[in-house]
Parts: structure tokens; C-alpha cells; sequence
């Protein structure tokens, strides 16, 4: 089973945390685009997705929004730490498990990451 | 009877003011008024009601008319003083009850008053918009973007580095690359940022009549005297121009005949066919009514010279800031074409997909002497995500915050591509 799914369309920050996350032992793979979001989370079933606000062809958000509203209930239910651009105050997701500010301290990403799947 | 100073200048007051102002003795005028000394006295300490007969002899003595000398005039002046007032800090308390008096001595220190309130009122207005602007504007916020994009980039790339352990050589030369490429953007991004803020300055009028004009739409069109958003004359006189149009439009087109054929019938053109009404004016009223299948529709309209007059984009459009445009977008192609509706699936730089109708009409409002004007109108509708058409057109917002660095209709350059 695949620890992590990343949705992340900049290519530089998704190397370098699927480098981190994959040096802590985690299975982490990467999809670059909005588009085809969800078909990519419905496909891997991953304990954890990481998922970005800004993408193209489609929102984190509206991702999410969907994610959640699967017939599947254990995969809508499955975790979801959002990457955020804008600071949480100007952002409210109340359906994302986790929220993380870019730019972040692989640190704390990893100790995000720790709690979520364990 | 006692009089009590309330909330309007006192008759007597404003006796004493005037008598004073000719440097006149209390004994003189009172007794051209034919009453003693003492009694004005107490008159103008507001200790006697004055009845009219007395107000005018008095007005007489005093060479003024006795409607100046009547309570009444200054209230809405009072007023202007009181909510000054209450906009003071708490630490400045003012004597209220004084405050006709301060009016009826020192009129134009009380008008100076009343005038700076409302500057700061104004100002504080005007900086509440300027940071609501500040947080939309689509430069500084597409740029914002890019450089948090970098600087998560940069900030991982370089802790992994810096942190040790075993990188094989493979991904360390990766890593050395991605933070040379995220550098650089970084640089070309940051001055793109600092060279926008600079042109700030250039720039006198930030807020066009146009722009609250959006403003004023966007917040769903409250009354036009209550619109806070409406802060100009111009302003308010292009909204009420918009709301008498719209209702012009509905009376030609009315809500519930154009809901029926929506209802049965998704292409505008044949609609206009249908209801045998003009294109323009069904797709504009489309826009506005919003009927099933049209709820999230926008509409972009200019004049024969490209200026566009309304901005109503659908969510998600790339819209840049009022007075630039994407060269590309299928209303100005509809200008070269008019009474011919253009359709074109166009893509933004997000990948964002819209249907868009152009139509352009010409009409000569002062005769064949006169001039021919134009107007072109651009309905916006979403498309569907993962639609498998290929778009027409790729668009954009406008130059400066567009993306496609190879694009024929280039003007300038990109902030956002690297020199």
C-alpha cells in the first residue's frame, strides 16, 4: 500500500520532499496536476495525501471538496495535509486534517507526517 | 421658564454673537429693542425665551433679518460637530454641551472642524479600499506566488543539503541544479516585484469611477446613495447609468420570457431567434439573470476602441487589472467582424477552460451625419474540467502576468518568465 500521495505541479518542491519523505522509509509518489487529482488518489488509496492549494486545471480545494464527497467512505476519509501559499489565517480549510505554510522547515513536514500515519 | 442649551444654537446666543460682532453696548441695542438692558442680558444668556415680536424688533436693532437670528439653521452643522465628536480618542473629551455656542462664536472654526472630520473620514475610507485592493491585486499576488513557490523550494532543497546524511550523487547534483534554477527565479522575480511597486508611484488616480463601479457589482449593487464603493460622483453617475440600462433591458427583455426559452433551448443565438430579440441584448441579459446552465457565466463588454466598459468575468477568467486586456481574447477579434457571434473555446495560463460568444454591433445614435459607434460583448461560460476538446485560443490575463513566453500577440514582458 502506498504511504503517501503527493499533488504538487512544482517540480523542485516535489523532488525535494518526496527526497525527505523517502529517506524516513515512506513509499511517496507524485502527481503534477490539478487535472486527474482525484482519478490519482482514487487509483493509489494512499494513507496520507499531500496536497497543494494552487494547482492547475483544479484546486486543491475543489479536490479536496470532491475527495470528501466520495461513495467510499474509508477513502474519503483518508488524511489530507494541505500545502498552503497563503498563510492559514487568510485560508480556512476546515476540511483538510492538516495544513502546512509554505515555505516550511522539512521538520516540521516530517513530524506533520509522523503524526498523520501513525 | 429656563431654557436649556441642547442641541441647537440658541436665539439668545446668537443675539449676543451678532451684537458683539458690531462692537455694540448691551444698554444701546436693548433700547432701540425697547426693552432694559438687563432683560437682553438674560435674553442673550438664553435665560428668557425671545418671543417673535422681540426677535424681530432685536433683528432690526441689529441690522440682520430675523431668520438669522432663529434657532434651526445650524442643525445640520451641530450634527457634523457631534459625529466629529464621537470619532475623537477617548482620551479627547470635548465639552458637547458647549457645542452650539462654538458654532454661533466661531464659525469658521467650527466649519474648519467639521471639514477635517470628514477629510479623515474619507481618508480612512479611501485606506480601507487601498488594502482591500492591495490583497487582489493580480500582479502582486501572482508574483507572491513565484517567489513563495521558490523560496519552499529552496528553503527543503537547502536543508536537505545542509542536513548531511547519505545523498547519493545522483540526487545531490539534482538538488545543487534545482537550487541554481530557483535562485535565479527568485532574483528575476523579485525585481519584476520591486519594479511594479516602484511604478506605483508613477501612478496618481489608483481607484478609476470604473473601478468602483466593479466594486460597487461585485457587492451585489446596493442602493447607489448608500454604496460605500461608490466614492465619486462619476462613480455614482455611471452606476445609476448601469441600473437605468439594466432596466431598460429588462423591460425589452423581461426575466420570466427569457428563463422559458433557457430553459428549453442552451444556444443564444437561437434564443435571440427564438425571442426575436437582438443577440447582444439576450447574451447580456444571460449574464445577468443567470438562468440554469448560465449560473456562472461573465461578460466582458468594450467600446470600438477596445476600452471595456463593464467587467463581469466568470469565475476563474484571468482578469488583469481595469485598463489591460489579453490581445487574444475573441471579443476584440469580434470587432473586425461585427453582427457575427464568434465562438471559441478559449484556455487560460491555469488550465482553466471557458465558452466564450463574441458580438460586436455598430449603431449611429445622431444620424447618418453622425458617427458610427461600436460595441462588442463577450458572454464567458466555465467548461466542464477534462473536457477532451482541444481549445481555439489560449488566452491570457495580460502580458505582464502572462506566462506563455512564446505567444505571437506579446507586448511586453512577463514578470513572471525569466529575462
Amino acid at each position: 500500500m502506498l504511504d503517501i500521495l503527493m499533488i504538487e505541479d512544482e517540480p523542485n518542491i516535489a523532488e525535494a520532499v518526496r527526497f525527505i519523505l523517502s529517506r524516513e522509509g515512506w513509499q511517496v509518489a507524485l502527481h503534477a496536476d490539478g487535472a486527474g487529482g482525484i482519478e490519482a488518489i482514487r487509483g493509489a488509496k494512499p494513507r496520507l495525501v499531500i496536497l497543494d492549494v494552487m494547482l492547475p486545471h483544479r484546486s486543491g480545494t475543489e479536490i479536496l471538496a470532491e475527495l470528501r464527497g466520495d461513495q467510499d467512505p474509508s477513502l474519503a476519509a483518508t488524511p489530507v495535509l494541505m500545502l498552503t501559499a497563503r498563510g492559514h489565517a487568510s485560508l480556512s480549510l476546515p476540511q483538510a486534517d492538516a495544513v502546512l505554510a509554505k515555505p516550511f522547515a522539512n521538520d516540521d513536514l516530517r513530524a506533520m507526517v509522523r503524526r498523520m500515519l501513525n | 421658564m429656563k431654557q436649556r442649551p441642547g442641541n441647537r444654537i440658541l436665539t439668545g446666543t446668537r443675539i449676543r454673537e451678532r451684537r458683539l460682532a458690531l462692537s455694540r453696548r448691551q444698554a444701546d441695542v436693548a433700547r432701540e429693542a425697547g426693552i432694559s438692558a438687563a432683560y437682553l442680558n438674560l435674553i442673550e444668556h438664553n435665560r428668557r425665551p425671545v418671543g417673535d415680536h422681540l426677535v424681530l424688533r432685536l433683528a432690526a436693532a441689529l441690522d440682520v433679518s430675523a431668520a438669522e437670528l432663529a434657532e434651526g439653521r445650524e442643525e445640520a452643522q451641530i450634527a457634523a460637530l457631534r459625529e466629529a465628536a464621537v470619532r475623537l480618542p477617548d482620551d479627547v473629551t470635548p465639552e458637547l454641551d458647549q457645542t452650539p455656542e462654538l458654532l454661533a462664536r466661531f464659525p469658521g472654526w467650527a466649519s474648519a472642524l467639521i471639514a477635517t472630520a470628514r477629510r479623515a473620514d474619507a481618508h480612512e475610507r479611501q485606506l480601507v479600499t487601498l488594502s482591500d485592493r492591495m490583497r487582489q491585486d493580480p500582479y502582486l499576488l501572482t508574483t507572491l506566488h513565484e517567489v513563495l513557490s521558490a523560496v519552499t523550494s529552496v528553503r527543503s532543497t537547502a536543508s536537505i543539503l545542509a542536513e548531511g546524511g547519505e545523498i547519493p550523487p545522483d540526487w545531490r547534483a539534482r538538488f545543487h541544479a534545482n537550487l541554481d534554477g530557483d535562485s535565479l527565479r527568485l532574483s528575476t522575480t523579485a525585481q519584476a516585484l520591486v519594479a511594479y511597486l516602484d511604478s506605483f508611484e508613477a501612478q496618481d488616480a489608483i481607484f478609476t469611477p470604473q473601478e468602483e463601479v466593479e466594486a460597487w457589482l461585485a457587492a451585489g449593487a446596493p442602493p447607489v446613495d448608500e454604496a460605500a464603493d461608490l466614492a465619486s460622483d462619476a462613480a455614482r453617475a455611471l452606476a445609476r447609468a448601469h441600473l437605468l440600462r439594466m432596466e431598460e433591458e429588462r423591460a425589452a427583455l423581461p426575466d420570466e420570457a427569457l428563463a422559458a426559452v433557457a430553459a428549453e433551448e442552451a444556444d443564444p443565438l437561437r434564443m435571440a431567434d427564438r425571442l426575436r430579440q437582438p443577440l447582444d441584448l439576450v447574451m447580456r441579459r444571460l449574464a445577468l439573470l443567470k438562468p440554469a446552465g448560465f449560473d456562472a457565466a461573465g461578460l466582458l463588454v468594450c467600446d470600438g476602441s477596445g476600452a471595456l466598459t463593464l467587467r463581469r468575468p466568470a469565475p476563474g477568467f484571468p482578469l488583469p487589472r481595469p485598463g489591460d486586456a489579453c490581445p487574444l481574447w475573441p471579443l476584440f477579434q469580434s470587432l473586425a467582424a461585427p453582427q457575427t457571434a464568434i465562438a471559441k473555446l478559449v484556455e487560460a495560463p491555469n488550465g482553466r477552460r471557458f465558452r466564450t460568444l463574441s458580438l460586436a454591433t455598430r449603431h449611429q445614435p445622431l444620424g447618418t451625419e453622425g458617427p458610427v459607434l461600436t460595441r462588442a460583448q463577450m458572454l464567458i461560460l466555465p467548461e466542464e474540467p477534462g473536457s477532451p476538446l482541444r481549445p481555439d485560443l489560449l488566452i491570457g490575463p495580460a502580458c505582464r502576468i502572462c506566462p506563455r513566453a512564446d505567444c505571437a500577440a506579446r507586448r511586453e514582458p512577463s514578470i513572471l518568465l525569466a529575462a
